[in-house]
């Protein structure tokens, strides 16, 4: 909330319109104008998922489908931990404008407090991420597909994806025909003992979890834009809060004190603003969707 | 020696305690907003399908952008000030973006059309 700057300036130093055209610092602005061509890579990405998404529509995976797990907790929350994650990097980006507000006020304790919690958030969401991507590629026990090219879910009460069939309540559930995730209707559906036996002997293939060239929840390209697309926003926040802890470091120093303006703050909370943007259109694009 | 052709606008930014007490309410009442935008979206993205039919998912979907957007101005405007700046540097910075952006959506969406009805007419 900086506002235009307001200086009294000499006309000798203006150009030719007589007032400054931008009223604005160099670094402000520089970061601005790398801020605009990050869009544009982010903005490329998500096009290019909205362009494999719209034309495959079927047999494209859902979020709220996909993404229905919580650490430590057993049972089904559909998008409740992506939301969660939101939530974090939102509030992150309000201590993070609280610090900025602080600095304008030459306010040296305020903005210790509040770039602290900015840190302390994007650490948070950066954990949060690494666990999404654990879950996403470990999966929820893969699928078989059988000769007919129909798919069969793998379940076991332990888990075991190296030896399904051998372990304790191994079944299989069908899958419904043209859609990864969803459960076939009425009682063939479930199958059990001798039967789920043969149908996993005669698999042509076992598909468990998510990798680079294929994975349990749909086609290939899915995991790849979750990979790259959570991937690179996964690392802007990283760098954001190596940015972040620097700028702390040097605002506990008294460097910004010093200098007489907490500008850098304002740079690194712009760059800061800009990661959360680009988080709720990812969700938005990728989740929810 | 003093420069006199770099104008330094750093130390023009601050303000009083006056000022940062309005600018503080501010940002609570925009974060209240996305916090409430967000809710909105989870919800209606985890149940929608027991609150409406399946005929109600394409104005789901235009909700969904129309709440981005929302957020996404909020954020811009006051989180990164934006809307504070001079029109000058919002123009520079919104509309070459806006004009590629837009051309991008358009190509994509067009070409995703045809290819989605090649695939389902031909495979």
């Amino acid at each position: 909330m900086a506002g235009e700057a307001t200086k009294a300036l000499s006309n000798d130093v203006l150009w030719g319109g007589g007032r400054s055209p931008f009223s604005i610092s160099y670094g402000k602005m520089m970061m601005w104008f790398f801020l605009v061509s990050d869009a544009l890579t982010f903005s490329g990405l998500l096009v290019a998922y909205g362009f494999a998404r719209h034309a495959t529509t079927d047999s494209w995976p859902i979020g709220e489908e996909v993404f229905r797990a919580l650490p430590f907790i057993h049972g089904d929350f559909p998008l409740i931990y992506v939301a969660l994650m939101t939530a974090i990097l939102i509030f992150s980006s309000v201590t993070m404008v609280l610090a900025v507000e602080a600095g304008h006020r030459m306010d040296k304790k305020g903005v210790i407090k509040w770039l602290f919690l900015t840190v302390i958030g994007g650490a948070f969401f950066v954990g949060s991420q690494a666990w999404e991507w654990s879950h996403f590629i470990h999966g929820g026990g893969g699928y078989i597909t059988t000769a007919d090219g129909s798919k069969y879910w793998v379940h076991n009460d332990d888990h075991d994806t190296h030896d399904p069939a051998n372990a304790a309540g191994f079944h299989l559930v069908k899958a419904m025909p043209g859609h990864y995730l969803k459960p076939a209707e009425g009682d063939h559906a479930h199958v059990e003992g001798a039967e789920a036996l043969a149908l996993w002997n005669e698999r042509v293939a076992y598909i468990d979890g998510a990798n680079m060239v294929r994975n349990e929840y749909g086609p290939p390209q899915y995991a790849n834009f979750f990979f790259f697309i959570t991937g690179f926003h996964g690392f802007h926040v990283f760098s954001g809060v190596v940015i972040n802890l620097i700028v702390l470091l040097m605002v506990m120093r008294g460097v910004f004190h010093r200098r007489g303006h907490y500008e850098m703050v304002e740079k690194a909370g712009l760059y800061w603003h800009f990661v959360d943007l680009v988080w709720v259109f990812v969700f938005t694009f990728f989740y929810l969707l | 020696m003093e420069r006199d052709d770099i104008i330094e606008y750093s130390l023009d930014a601050h303000h009083g305690e006056e000022e940062g007490r309005r600018i503080r309410r501010k940002i609570w009442a925009v974060t209240g907003l996305l916090a409430v935008v967000t809710t909105i979206e989870v919800a209606v993205g985890a149940y929608w399908k027991e609150w409406f039919d399946a005929s109600a998912w394409n104005m789901i979907k235009l909700l969904y952008v129309v709440l981005t957007l929302v957020k996404a101005g909020y954020i811009v405007a006051v989180f990164m000030h934006l809307g504070d700046e001079r029109r000058n540097i919002r123009a520079i910075i919104l509309l070459p973006y806006a004009l590629f952006i837009l051309y991008l959506l358009w190509i994509a969406i067009w070409e995703s059309n045809y290819v989605h009805h090649l695939w389902t007419e031909f495979l």
